[in-house]
């Protein structure tokens, strides 16, 4: 993915975070979000590994490799932080504590089931780290992710074909093409990204799109357009 | 009069059997405790089970200790790491069994064990490769597994100081596994940095009490910040 593209989905979906919510950012794109809170507000971010706060990234010659985050990277943390063990870490993921996380994905299926761990080829060696317990545990689940896979096919499939990671967890999807929720009936379409036109979304979607959600006008790429009231839409 | 500190890191695992079970602390590098994993390899105990959040990186650590050929089957979360070849060499040689924990369940079932609890239902990975076989029900609505605990016979875990009954502080994000792999292990060795005088651990910021911790290893100070984290990488 283009970078530019990165960032401009990272600002999309970092105006769907409220202040004063407590976050978890999945490696990879979803940790650039923290890029995107402003800093003049309030966010809680959440790290597997045991701390809760705001922080970001250590400067070079300064990291301390005790202080990491979920992927592994160094950080620097802002006041306010908390530790805590990786039983109370888990507690806070599956107690149900958090308000959204942002994750990546291979697949999700039009109800919401997630594959994000395991493309099930037979040599491949399993790996799922905090990912099944992040899938079920937080109130909203984000999916940043591509339209479409590497093979030119539809991320969003009527049924996962990978190992799923959780069975219908995911409450909105993010692509570089459309915002859409996941709801009991079915994905509706909440926003067009660009020049992008509910036929050709449609067109190359392997799910029925539903576009009545849609709220505003066509978002521009930059995203730089005015804040939209999304985040009323249907809870999961 | 109690002391726990003892006098190296090779007494300290001297009674370790072959065939043992072992909780290694750390996630990545933070909270490994990289001088009580050599002093195993030195001390020889074969045959071994091992559980740890990830399966070593590069050639020293837990990769050495799977490299020599000491552990026959590893319970984790991540095995799959850059640099994790050693233990992508045997696995797919078949000389290592693996079982696949997702990482909130690895902490629980340590915690379970620890707290005498005989199993628990948790939401995470229903419906999953990583459900399957496994007793499953409804509560309320909601579909959960049964999950059984960990219990271990040896926990090896970094913490930052220690008095000599026991009693531990952690540094930051290298808390970790440590205080749930104390309490689910029946010996637990923690290494530490400092040592204080009884009492000058505030017993408002201990995180694990002694109760938990078996013997103490004072490990060399880095000298200075690069080797600190050089020893961390």
């Amino acid at each position: 993915m283009d970078n530019n593209v990165r960032i401009a989905m990272a600002q999309r979906v970092a105006r769907d975070i409220p202040e004063g919510s407590y976050v978890n950012l999945g490696i990879g794109v979803p940790t650039l979000v923290a890029n995107h809170l402003p800093r003049d507000k309030d966010y809680f971010l959440h790290s597997e590994n045991g701390v809760l706060g705001r922080w970001q990234a250590a400067a070079a010659g300064e990291e301390d490799w005790d202080m990491i985050n979920a992927g592994k990277e160094p950080i620097e943390l802002a006041p306010g932080a908390a530790f805590f063990h990786h039983a109370d870490s888990f507690g806070i993921m599956r107690g149900g504590h958090l308000d959204i996380c942002v994750l990546g994905a291979f697949q999700v299926s039009a109800t919401g089931d997630l594959a994000n761990w395991h493309t099930g080829a037979p040599d491949a060696i399993p790996a799922v780290g905090g990912a099944m317990d992040l899938a079920i545990g937080a109130k909203r689940v984000f999916v940043l992710m591509e339209h479409l896979g590497k093979d030119g096919r539809s991320k969003l499939l009527p049924a996962c074909t990978y190992p799923v990671t959780g069975l219908s967890c995911v409450s909105r999807v993010y692509t570089e093409l459309a915002t859409m929720d996941i709801t009991p009936n079915g994905v509706k379409v909440i926003e067009l990204i660009g020049d992008v036109t509910a036929e050709h979304l449609q067109e190359i979607t392997s799910v029925p799109l539903d576009f009545s959600a849609l709220v505003s006008a066509p978002v521009p790429r930059s995203g730089k357009s005015a804040e939209t009231d999304t985040l009323a839409a249907v809870d999961r | 009069m109690i002391d726990k500190l003892s006098p190296s890191a090779q007494s300290a695992l001297a009674d370790i059997p072959d065939g043992a079970t072992i909780a290694v602390g750390g996630f990545g590098g933070a909270g490994m405790p990289d001088d009580l994993i050599n002093a195993l390899i030195d001390q020889g105990a074969r045959n071994l089970t091992l559980v740890s959040n990830n399966a070593g990186q590069g050639e020293t650590g837990l990769a050495a200790l799977l490299k020599a050929g000491r552990v026959r089957r590893i319970l984790c979360s991540y095995p799959r790491m850059t640099g994790s070849h050693v233990f992508e060499t045997l696995y797919r040689a078949g000389q290592i069994e693996l079982e696949i924990v997702p990482q909130g369940n690895l902490a629980e079932r340590l915690r379970a064990a620890g707290c005498g609890i005989g199993a628990f239902y948790t939401p995470t990975a229903f419906g999953t490769l990583l459900a399957e076989g496994k007793e499953t029900r409804s509560i309320n609505g909601r579909n959960y597994v049964l999950e059984y605990p960990i219990s271990v016979d040896y926990a090896l875990i970094k913490a930052q100081a220690g008095d000599r009954w026991g009693n531990l502080t952690f540094r930051k994000t290298a808390r970790n596994f440590g205080p749930v792999m104390a309490m689910a292990a029946k010996n637990t060795i923690a290494s530490i940095e400092t040592l204080c005088e009884l009492g000058d651990l505030d017993p408002e910021s201990v995180v694990t009490p002694g109760i938990f911790v078996k013997h103490l290893v004072l490990r060399d100070k880095p000298a200075n910040a690069a080797a600190s984290l050089k020893q961390a990488v």
